[in-house]
């Protein structure tokens, strides 16, 4: 009972800052994930279409490497190219996030059943209007948990920005490890998880209005 | 009108799809391109629309050449249906039906008024189906919403790859008899690329048959089926159907007149012809002119009811007459649907006798029983 008033008590005394580290972490993650997507979704469209098989798995083996380089470490090599703070903290989380939307939408394009791309070609759609009307809402569900997945992943490695002084939720976690303070760590790691929640249910919502299958 | 003139196709691999292909598509008809996988049909088809492009040769659309129009603006000009329907999963009915109106930017208005129009033209219930999606349909019922979207934009030309191969017979079928019921409405040029023999002889005008690239034989069916061209178009068209064809060319219509009829003069009182009617146990007589000629025919109950009267208040026209030289196979197309006698006369309209009907049909059933059994 104690723990709880003394909770209560940390969140009136800290509720400014502890909505602070929120919206930086929301507003890292929103800017990774939209860049990511404006990026990444053209590419793997591209790549469904482009005639090389070498530039297509040259592609897929650099998003490949990105993702396997730990966290903390891809953080760390930023600072000697981009210095510390929020740029950094976006390009590093946008090589991670290239893999799995890289991959989902790629799958999604060429799950197409082949059928429905030659009617869309033999009834005079130009292939601009054959990507955008036909082969990318078909594609869509594919493309929709790629991004979802994605979503969800970005906010959870947002935290570790704060390492590189990109600030968000990580921060609070930091300064709790550093004063051996509970509620502090308790508090970011809690709202990482409502942020990634609630994200979540929103485009599960986006998702349900695009799909009407 | 599509021509084509010396088209050849080599791949980069070198491989020889088609060689010196001279096809003429005969505009308002149903054309059939047909022959074993590999002929290059499909090929043939989808130079039309420029899905492929051709080596050499030229390919013309009303006059112009193909290779010259714009790809896109010449797909649009031409209806398209594939094999696996290929509806757009993600779209309505409606939508599916609409595209290429769409594509060509017509008014809303039009494209609804078109759409129902066209769905109520397969008999689909336009406020049943139009907002649904394509896996709520039936394969045949998505095949038909594939034919009517091919037609949705008026084309002239119909390009179809095998549209009912993969329904099952049933379904099949029925297409096959609505696109027939169809085209007498419509009269597209419609090419259509099957496998199938049967189809073939079923629905074309006009069969293109293809073996390696080349065009083996083009025609009616029934020229193919009765002059084929040589050994390979013998064995695609089947023995089996090449002789249920000559069997039923062969059969002579003598074998099915009955000349055992009862004659009447014209101007014999009704109760004569009553008693003659009575006493050779018929139920219907030929009427005959002085000179022998057909005149028409009495009914027994006609006679009874009017006994009093001159044969000539009674004598009705009969709703069909053939002649003893005409084929069996022009008799048959004939007969269909009359249940009345059928007098057969001679060249100078003298009556021979009465087409045996039910001998006709009895030898026919055992023909098309024997074929049915062997294929």
């Amino acid at each position: 009972m104690e723990l709880l008033q003394d909770y209560i008590a940390f969140w009136a005394d800290k509720y400014a800052s502890i909505f602070d580290y929120m919206l930086e972490h929301v507003l890292i993650s929103l800017t990774v994930a939209i860049i990511s997507i404006v990026f990444t979704i053209p590419l793997a469209v591209w790549m469904t279409k482009m005639k090389s098989t070498k530039l297509r798995s040259f592609i897929f083996n650099i998003a490949n490497i990105f993702q396997t380089i730990p966290t903390i470490a891809l953080l760390a090599i930023m600072i000697p190219i981009f210095g510390i703070g929020f740029t950094p903290a976006i390009v590093a989380l946008f090589l991670y996030a290239l893999l799995p939307l890289l991959r989902n939408t790629y799958s999604g394009m060429e799950s197409i059943d082949q059928e429905v791309v030659e009617a869309a070609k033999g009834m005079g759609f130009t292939s601009f209007q054959r990507i955008v009307k036909i082969e990318l809402p078909i594609a869509l569900p594919y493309i929709m948990s790629g991004i979802r997945v994605t979503s969800v992943y970005i906010i959870s490695w947002t935290t570790l920005a704060a390492l590189i002084g990109a600030g968000g939720l990580g921060d609070l976690v930091l300064a709790g490890i550093g004063y051996n303070d509970t509620f502090m760590i308790f508090t970011g790691a809690f709202l990482a998880i409502i942020i990634a929640l609630i994200l979540d249910f929103v485009l599960a919502t986006v998702e349900n209005k695009l799909i009407k299958l | 009108m599509i021509e084509l003139k010396n088209v050849n196709k080599i791949y980069n691999d070198g491989f020889q799809a088609l060689t010196k292909v001279n096809v003429e598509f005969q505009e308002g008809k149903i054309n059939v391109l047909i022959g074993p996988s590999g002929c290059g049909k499909t090929t043939t088809m989808k130079l039309l629309n420029r899905l492929v492009d051709y080596t050499d040769g030229e390919v013309y659309f009303n006059g112009k050449k193909i290779k010259e129009m714009n790809p896109i603006e010449l797909r649009r000009q031409m209806g398209f249906v594939i094999q696996n329907i290929g509806l757009f999963p993600h779209m309505t009915i409606f939508n599916n039906v609409a595209t290429v109106p769409k594509l060509l930017k017509w008014d809303k208005d039009r494209i609804k008024k078109r759409v129902i129009e066209l769905l109520e033209m397969v008999n689909l219930d336009p406020n049943t189906y139009m907002n649904r999606y394509p896996s709520e349909l039936s394969g045949g019922q998505q095949q038909r919403i594939g034919v009517i979207r091919a037609l949705a934009a008026e084309p002239s030309t119909i390009l179809m790859d095998e549209p009912f191969s993969a329904l099952d017979p049933i379904s099949r079928e029925q297409l096959q008899d609505e696109l027939l019921r169809l085209q007498t409405e419509i009269n597209k040029t419609i090419i259509f690329v099957t496998h199938d023999m049967d189809e073939a002889l079923k629905i074309a005008d006009n069969i293109v048959l293809m073996k390696d690239g080349k065009v083996v034989q083009q025609g009616s069916p029934d020229s193919l089926l009765s002059n084929p061209a040589n050994d390979f178009v013998k064995e695609f068209i089947g023995e089996k159907r090449l002789n249920s064809n000559n069997q039923l060319n062969d059969l002579s219509l003598a074998n099915y007149i009955n000349k055992d009829i009862l004659l009447v003069q014209s101007d014999i009182r009704i109760e004569k012809a009553t008693s003659s009617l009575i006493e050779r146990k018929v139920s219907s007589a030929v009427v005959i002119n002085e000179d022998e000629t057909y005149n028409g025919i009495v009914s027994l109950y006609d006679a009874i009811e009017n006994n009093s009267s001159e044969i000539n208040s009674i004598i009705k026209k009969a709703s069909l007459i053939i002649y003893e030289n005409d084929k069996v196979s022009t008799v048959l197309e004939k007969i269909e649907g009359i249940h009345d006698i059928v007098p057969v006369l001679s060249k100078e309209d003298i009556v021979v006798g009465l087409l045996s009907v039910d001998k006709l049909f009895a030898t026919l059933h055992h023909l098309t029983e024997y074929k049915r059994g062997e294929i």
